[in-house]
């Protein structure tokens, strides 16, 4: 690989498009594991899924590489803006930017910055406990119950709240990024373009969805 | 009778003045009367100026050549938009009948740390000449021309580098991105020449050079929002900053 490439503005940026399709892949791990839940049997399907990611040495290891990626995405993003912001060192008075860019493609780093907190919070909600200070004994066949942790944390009002909004930056951030990456990795075409616009729009919609109903229907007592 | 002949304006104008490149520069207001709808834009700065100069005042400085839409030389930045109000024209095309009776027009100039303010409105654009002399060029026997049709080229690709080659070098959407990216401009460059039999020999190294060249003057990073595209005169489409990506690629990892 060479140097260079990776210091130039195009190679940046495609370190921003594959690590954010990678992360975008472990939202669907993520999601679909979560999904469990809808099973509606006290969390004994969910913590079936949740037991086994927490010991099989693939998916331990699979969580490392995440970090990285998320981490290596955080600090690209970082770079990138703060170079960004030099570029125009004075603003201008009247910025009409709704007539060229949607406010979301313009607001990336700002959602970015949102969806960190958030998962700041989120990890010391559920992982820390998971893999650190444990968790609140076995179920009925005997796997760790990470359901009692979600029914604890989701009866506090503030906590659906923010998880709620969370999801929306989520989506916002995906309906730019999702396509976004695709453009950077030089894949456009005119055929499949169009596709992949629209099945972004999908997944950017359906996912951070999917998620905010969780909290949602445990507190409203519908998940049990 | 509609809009267009006979129609006048009463307009305020807030037009950026600025001494030099170091001077730090302010807006200045003016109240102009009786403009004609028909004026250009540029028209419109010419009438005032002729105010300013008769009044013993100096005239607002701003960039301009063909007056057809051609040269890419006007650039003025006009109420939060690149050439004003209307897509897909530069402020030399741009008539006053796009505005309406009592409106406030804020004139600034391209905003760039690439693009130094000269004077006023005038901005240094020369980055975009540098890019192009780092390697927006093709090797060339000299001699006679050849007959046209000696090397047969595909019809999708001629139309495709005709489209990236109607760039003008305005820099439009520099001054549009939120980020002061120069990559529709260099892609169009770059996408004109990868595409055409004759810009083979140079190819890779043209674009490795091009992009090093648009890094080094200090351009923003490309985050893909499309404002570019929406605001250029000339239509250039993003498919060509795909293009240039894809070029970079292909010249780095093989
Ligand atoms: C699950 C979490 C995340 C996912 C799935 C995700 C996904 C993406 C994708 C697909 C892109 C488009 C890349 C491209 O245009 O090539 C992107 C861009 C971006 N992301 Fe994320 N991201 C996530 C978290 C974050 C976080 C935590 C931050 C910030 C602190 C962040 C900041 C940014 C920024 C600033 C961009 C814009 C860069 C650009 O458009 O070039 N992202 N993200
Ligand atoms: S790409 Fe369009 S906006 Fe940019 S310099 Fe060329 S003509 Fe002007
Ligand atoms: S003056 Fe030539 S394009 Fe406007």
């Amino acid at each position: 690989m060479s140097q260079g490439f990776l210091k130039s503005s195009i190679g940046k940026k495609f370190v921003m498009g594959l690590t954010g399709l990678f992360l975008i892949s472990f939202l669907v791990v993520h999601c679909f594991i979560n999904c469990l839940i809808f099973f509606n049997d006290g969390g004994l399907t969910f913590n079936i899924g949740a037991d086994f990611m927490a010991h099989n040495w693939l998916i331990r290891a699979g969580e490392l590489v995440l970090f990285f990626g998320l981490i290596v995405h955080v600090i690209q993003a970082l770079l990138l803006t703060l170079e960004n912001k030099k570029a125009r060192p004075i603003g201008y008075a009247k910025i009409d930017g709704a007539a060229n860019s949607s406010w979301y493609s313009r607001s990336m780093g700002l959602l970015g910055t949102l969806l960190l907190m958030f998962l700041i919070i989120h990890l010391v909600h559920f992982w820390v406990k998971s893999r650190f200070t444990g968790l609140p004994g076995e179920d009925a066949n005997g796997n760790e119950n990470l359901y009692a942790v979600m029914q604890e944390t989701f009866k506090m009002a503030w906590v659906v709240v923010l998880y709620a909004l969370s999801m929306i930056s989520l989506a916002y951030h995906l309906l730019h990024g999702f396509q976004s990456a695709f453009q950077t990795l030089g894949l456009n075409h005119k055929v499949y373009t169009p596709i992949i616009k629209k099945a972004g729009i999908a997944f950017s919609i359906l996912i951070p969805f999917i998620f905010a109903l969780m909290p949602i229907l445990m507190f409203l007592g519908i998940i049990k | 009778m509609g809009s267009g002949h006979g129609t006048e304006l009463n307009l305020t104008l807030k037009v950026w003045r600025q001494k030099n490149s170091k001077a730090a520069g302010s807006f200045e207001t003016h109240q102009l009367t009786g403009i004609s709808t028909d004026m250009s834009f540029l028209e419109m700065f010419d009438v005032l100026n002729e105010k300013l100069i008769s009044e013993g005042k100096e005239a607002i400085a701003f960039d301009h050549d063909c007056r057809e839409g051609i040269c890419g030389m006007c650039s003025m930045y006009i109420n939060g938009r690149p050439h004003g109000p209307k897509q897909g024209v530069t402020t030399c095309q741009l008539h006053m009948r796009s505005f309406k009776n009592g409106d406030t027009i804020v004139v600034e100039p391209w905003r760039s740390a690439a693009f130094p303010v000269i004077k006023d409105l005038a901005v240094d654009r020369s980055a975009f000449d540098r890019i192009i002399a780092s390697g927006g060029y093709i090797s060339v026997n000299t001699g006679n021309a050849q007959d046209a049709n000696n090397i047969l080229i595909p019809k999708t690709d001629a139309d495709e580098a005709f489209g990236a080659a109607a760039c003008i070098g305005c820099g439009a959407c520099v001054a549009a991105c939120k980020n002061s990216s120069a990559m529709l401009f260099v892609s169009a460059k770059v996408s004109q020449l990868a595409l055409l039999p004759q810009g083979q020999v140079e190819r890779k190294e043209r674009v490795k050079k091009m992009v090093a060249a648009m890094d080094e003057e200090g351009f923003g990073n490309c985050t893909n929002t499309g404002a570019c595209e929406a605001e250029c005169p000339k239509g250039i489409s993003l498919e060509n900053i795909a293009r240039m990506n894809r070029e970079l690629m292909g010249a780095t990892f093989k």
